[in-house]
This record gives C-alpha cells, structure tokens and sequence, in this order.
C-alpha cells in the first residue's frame, strides 16, 4: 500500500495567540512538517506613509508611534533625524537633547527587548519569563508617563529637539532602573541559557547564514547573530553615539539561540549606555535655536509678538524645507529603520518611505522555516521579533 | 477485651455492605472533585505567586470562591457543537476522558482499615473502594482508555488545529505509557504483588529489613529511583503537563484538541487534566512514597504527599518550556524506554542475588 503523502494547508494567524499580532503564515504541512510557509501580511495597514504626505512635518510624529509600538521612541527618533537632516539643522541640536534622545531610545531598546524576550519565551513554553519581563517594562512604561505623559505612544520627540525637559528627580530614577537591568538580565538567563530545554528547542533552530541574511537585508541582532558585525550606532553613529563606550555584541552560531544571546548581551549595553549618558547629562536648553522650526517657549508667546508670529506659522502652516530628498537610518531596537524623505518645497513632504526592519526580516521567514517541525515556526517568528505595526505601517 | 474485627463481605451482610461502598464512592468522587476544583486555584494562586503576581483575589475571600465562579461561568456558557464536526464524536470526546480519570481512583488506597461497631460486631472497612488483585494494572489500562478521548475530540471536531493536537496526544501517550508500564514493572518483582494496597503494605517494612535503619520505612523510592524518576517524567508527559503540554500547546496549535470546544464541555476536558494529574500523584504516592504510612494518621499522610506532588507538578510548570514534538518521541524511545528495561533487568538480577 501506497502511503498517502498529500499536505495539509493550515492557515496560522491572523488569530492565532503566537504570530505576534495579525501575521498571516499559509503553511503546507506534511505531518507535522513544514514544506512551505507563506507570509500574508497587510492586516494592520493603516497607510501612514500616504497619511504623512497630507500633514506638515511635526504631525506626522504622533503617526511613527504606532508603527513599531514596542518601541515608539526609536520610531521618533528616525523620523525626526531624518526632518534635521533636510532642514541641514542636524549640528544645531544642542547637546543635552542629544543625550536626553540616547537615553530614552536605549530605554526604548530595553522595552522592545523585554517584550520580546517575554513573548518570544512564552511562545516556547516558559510562562514565567513573560511575567518577570513585564515586571520590568512596566517601570519603562512609568518612566515614558513621566516624561511624555502616554506609556505606550510617547510623542515625546520634536523636530529640534524635545517636548519637554525630563521632569524633576527621573534622571535618578532612570540611573536605579538602568543598574538594576544586569541583575534582571541574569535572572533571566536562569530560567533560559543553561536549560536544556530551552538550548534544545533554540540550538539549530532557524539557521541563516552571514551571506543569505545579507542578500535579504536582515539588520540588527538577526544580522549580529550571524556573524555580521554591523551596528548603525557604531558605524553610521547618529545623536551623539560617537561619545558613549559601548560593546556590539556578535555571535555566529546563526540560530534562534545566539540571536536570544546577543539581544540578551544588548540589554546590558543600552544600561551601560544610559548610564555614561547620565553621567554626561548637563542642564541646557532642551530645543534647537531654530526659530522658524521649533515653537518658541509659551512665556514669549504671550509677552513677544514675533514669538507670537512664529508659533502661528509653525503650527497653522508647519515650517518649509528646500527640495530635496535624504535618508536616514538609525539602529532601532529590530534593526535598521530608515526613514526616506522627498520635499518637493512645501510644509509637506511629497513623499515618505519608511525601511521597517522587521518588514525587512521577515523575508527570512520562509527559507528558516521550510523543512522544520511546526514548533519552530513559532521559535523563528519569536526569534525575529517582528512587530505587525511596523510592517503594515 | 479485644475484638478480632470482621471484614465486611457481600454474601454476609449485603445491605451493611452496599451501604458501606456507596458512601466510600461518595466521599472519594466528591473529595477528589473538590481537590480537582481547588487544584486550579492553588495552582492560579502557586503560579501567581511565583511569577510575581497576586493570581485569583476578587471572587470571595482570598479568591477563594474563583473556582465555582468558573464552573458557573462555563455552566452558563453557550454551547457550540461546530456544524462541520462529527456530533455524537464531539459529545462522547470529554466524557470518555473525565470518566477514566475518577474511575482510576478507585483503587488508590486512600489509608488504612477503619473499624467500626454495628449490631455488636466490630468491622474493619478498608480506605479504598475496591481493592483490585490487579489494581495497578486497571490503572494503566483507564490512564490508556483516557487517551481515546482526547484522539476523538481531535478527529470529531474537524478542525485542523484539534487534529494536530489529537494526533500528537495519541502519539505522546502510546510512546510515553511503555515507559511508565515498565517503570512500574520494577515494583511489582520487589512487592511480588499487583494490588495496591499489597504494595503499601510491602512499603511499611523497614527499608531493606534492616533492623537497624528501622525508622526509615521501605518506601520505594529509595530502592528504585530510577523507577521512580521514569514514572514521574512518564507522568508528566501522560497527563500533558508542562513540559510535555505538546497536544494542547496553547502557542503553536492555538487550544491543541480542545479548540473547537466550549462551555461545559471544556470544563470536563479542564476537570480531566487536573483529575489525572491527582491520579498521578495518588499513584506515584502509592506505589514509591509508601501510601498512606507517616507520621500522622492513615489518609493525613497520603494527602499531605499527594499535594507535595501535586505542587511539584504545578512548579515544573512555572518553571520549563516546552519540549518539541520529535524531543519529546527521542526522549520517550531513546532514553526513558531503555532505562525502563535496564532497571528491570537490574531489579532481576538484585532479586537472584540477594
């Protein structure tokens, strides 16, 4: 007798409680194998790129909050790098704004790393770590309130600088929190690294090579786990990254569990960068000395007319920029997120493309999958850290 | 005056002796459902606190009242029977289930004999229903019977996700039965009998007839721990639990075998995975940790180390992932049947030579 060898097609997502959000995956499964997986995506597409061409230049910061919205600082921080970097204000930006922008990103790193080492945990099994995770980004959540007053979609960062100074005493309260994270890193790894369990389910599991994950255009810790020593803060460095005295962790074994180790390893880097940033944090002013960008202090609104004048144009019209188009990529908590601008003059942009890494990585999905267990589909999703916001923008 | 006490029989006393039995159902069946109720909230509340939060504290003191609050909850709940799924399947599914796990308790020696006076004779009632010559064996055969619920709900429902997770529960419990069988195989050549309360009986002797270690009682644990880890892991993995919660794997197969299932008849599949996991402790209690021997009285001893398992079993959960369907078959063929032989043939040759 003939053994029947037809495939089963099962639809993972987008209900379903480990894509990470409304991916889609078609997969083919012989038993309990994958032969082919396809991603469906576009459940979440809300159309900011196309929304950002019908707002001036400040309105579309509270839109890159909810593109990665595990991490809304990072996704501030390009997009208003990206608008200096037209303006040609990006030397102007003083520097206390500079370490105040490092800080809050590597917080904004830790809390996309938490909610990944939570969910990507969970998704193998071990409920605790979600909780221990959660327990932690609950005081980044806090420190968010302090400073912009929303915990999840911060808004907090402005073209020229920031909404507002850090609130009296959290500089202190960032220090405890960013010596506490080695300590928190480590009770992790005690439910994780060593168990054999865990090792097994991760060792081997969704393998992509140095070359393979190049040709794709993995960034970010996918890309490090693999051998590939690139780090945008490093290389390319932005806001003052040239300053801080931080480690880029690589390893090279190419699978689940060294990308779990090199996340791991990052975690302790974005403390010892918040605290050097801490130690280098001086009183200053916290905008630009741009006029015809930033909007002028509410004392001189009242009591100057031209501040006046100002404050009506930058917020009725927006400021205008020269034509031209720029990008600007920074290393966000998922990888390389560019932000790609073309000002055709006006207070809008005339176009706007975003390079979402997790979009980007996804591709990878598929051929670390094909030919594996379905279990390993859930590791590789975990591993990849995608967020759906960012890929659907 | 010291009084013989009589066993109580059918042919003798039929009425005393039905009466007797009933009640002995009724006090196991309700006892092991409300332990079954109160699992669930001691393991929300372990598990609570283990992982930094408070678990159920809003229903009744303490929370105390969460558990009826669910069972209301699914009572009233509506009840879908998918128009794709084989009805009378779907129906039969979580009965046949819940009914294999209470009815192997009903050989579990729960203590010692009670004796009591009727009509001026002193009789002594084992604390067991029914004491089987085979008693081990009816409880490997209903933890096998247990598996055909969960195959069903999985082919009834005709939904890809139940299907997966039918198949690997069928495929979980056949490997993981042979190593729990022979690790028990072991007890049977040291007790030299089948029926549970022969084997705790064998347990209060001083370990190895030593005379002189008499206060540390010949629990089998000590002479087969090899036997005893197998069983345990066996265990875990027979009852789906954390590690081995392959077939229900909430993350990969969204509800494993029980997706399409709602209201009360997830409340049977839910009752039947913590109703087994009492099984389990109740028998690895019986046949390693000596039953109902300790220092307290009969029954306080046996429940005390039934908890102790139970919260070992609820601690594993806090703390492992899961393991991956092909680790855990190399696991079951590979390492713990051939440990489960070696320990027989061992136990074998221990037996010849002294």
């Amino acid at each position: 007798m003939a053994a029947n060898t037809e495939t089963m097609t099962i639809n993972m997502g987008p209900q379903h409680p480990s894509t990470h959000g409304v991916l889609q995956l078609i997969m083919e499964l012989d038993g309990e194998t994958v032969v082919k997986a396809t991603p469906h995506i576009g459940f979440l597409h809300r159309g900011i790129e196309k929304l950002s061409e019908h707002r001036t230049y400040h309105q579309t910061i509270p839109l890159t909050d909810r593109l990665d919205y595990l991490a809304p600082m990072s996704n501030n921080l390009g997009y208003v790098l990206a608008v200096e970097k037209l303006l040609g204000i990006t030397d102007e930006i003083p520097e206390r704004v500079q370490r105040i922008r490092v800080i809050m990103t590597e917080l904004t790193r830790l809390k996309s790393h938490l909610v990944w080492l939570a969910t990507h945990a969970l998704d193998i099994g071990a409920m605790t770590v979600f909780l221990y995770c959660f327990r932690e980004r609950e005081n980044i959540t806090d420190i968010y309130e302090k400073v912009s007053g929303a915990r999840m979609t911060s808004n907090y960062f402005r073209v020229g600088g920031l909404a507002d100074d850090l609130p009296d005493g959290l500089e202190g309260e960032i220090r405890t929190f960013a010596e506490s994270i080695p300590a928190h890193v480590e009770e992790y790894e005690g439910l994780l690294t060593g168990n054999r369990i865990w090792q097994k389910r991760t060792i081997g599991v969704g393998e992509i090579s140095a070359e393979a994950a190049i040709d794709i255009g993995i960034t970010g810790p996918a890309l490090r786990a693999s051998g590939v020593d690139w780090d945008l803060r490093r290389d390319n460095p932005y806001s003052g990254y040239e300053d801080y005295d931080f480690e880029v962790p690589v390893r090279d074994g190419c699978d689940t569990f060294d990308r779990y180790r090199v996340r791991l390893d990052e975690m302790r880097q974005s403390a010892r960068i918040i605290l050097q940033a801490l130690d280098k944090l001086e009183p200053g002013p916290t905008l630009a000395d741009c006029s015809k960008v930033v909007l002028p202090a509410k004392q001189d609104v009242v009591n100057n007319i031209e501040s006046l004048i100002h404050h009506f144009k930058i917020v009725t019209e927006g400021f205008k920029t020269e034509p031209g188009e720029i990008y600007q990529g920074i290393e966000a908590p998922k990888g390389e997120l560019g932000y790609y601008l073309v000002a055709d003059g006006s207070a809008y942009p005339f176009r706007m493309k975003i390079r979402p890494p997790s979009f980007v990585n996804l591709q990878g999905l598929p051929q670390m999958v094909e030919g594996r267990l379905l279990a390993d589909v859930i590791a590789v999703i975990g591993t990849l850290d995608v967020v759906l916001g960012e890929i659907d923008r | 005056m010291v009084m013989t006490p009589e066993v109580l029989t059918l042919s003798e006393t039929p009425w005393l002796f039905s009466g007797v039995m009933l009640v002995k159902i009724a006090v196991a069946f309700v006892v092991t459902l409300l332990i079954v109720a109160y699992a669930t909230y001691a393991e929300r509340k372990t598990i609570g606190r283990m992982q930094t939060r408070m678990g159920p504290n809003m229903t009744g003191p303490k929370g105390l009242l969460q558990p009826i609050a669910d069972g209301v909850k699914l009572f009233f709940k509506e009840d879908i029977i998918p128009a794709q799924s084989h009805w009378f399947a779907f129906i039969l599914a979580p009965m046949m289930i819940l009914a294999p796990a209470f009815i192997a308790i009903s050989v579990i020696p729960f203590g010692g004999d009670l004796q009591f006076t009727y009509d001026g004779t002193l009789y002594a009632v084992p604390m067991q229903i029914t004491d089987l010559n085979i008693g081990v064996l009816f409880i490997v055969a209903m933890a096998a019977l247990g598996v055909y619920g969960i195959v069903l709900g999985g082919l009834a429902s005709n939904s890809k996700y139940a299907l997966l997770g039918g198949i690997r529960s069928t495929a979980q419990m056949v490997s993981y039965e042979l190593a729990v069988g022979l690790s028990i195989v072991a007890i049977f050549m040291l007790s030299e009998t089948l029926s549970m309360r022969g084997i705790v009986a064998a347990q209060q002797l001083p370990l190895w007839g030593l005379e002189s270690v008499s206060f540390i009682p010949n629990w089998y644990i000590f002479c087969q721990p090899l036997a005893f880890v197998l069983f345990v892991v066996g265990s875990m993995a027979e009852i789906n639990r954390t590690p081995f919660d392959l077939p229900e794997a909430e993350t990969e197969l969204v509800s494993g075998f029980c997706t399409e299932y709602s209201a009360m008849k997830y409340a049977l599949f839910f009752m039947a995975e913590y109703a087994n996991m009492i099984t389990v402790s109740a028998v690895a209690t019986t046949l390693f940790l000596g039953g109902w021997g300790g220092p307290f009285y009969g029954w306080i001893n046996f429940l005390i180390k039934v908890f102790a398992f139970m919260f070992f079993f609820i601690w594993i959960r806090a703390t492992f992932p899961r393991l991956r369907y092909d680790q855990l078959m190399y696991l079951g063929w590979k390492i713990m049947l051939p440990l489960a032989l070696v320990n027989i043939v061992i136990t074998g040759i221990a037996i010849l030579l002294w």
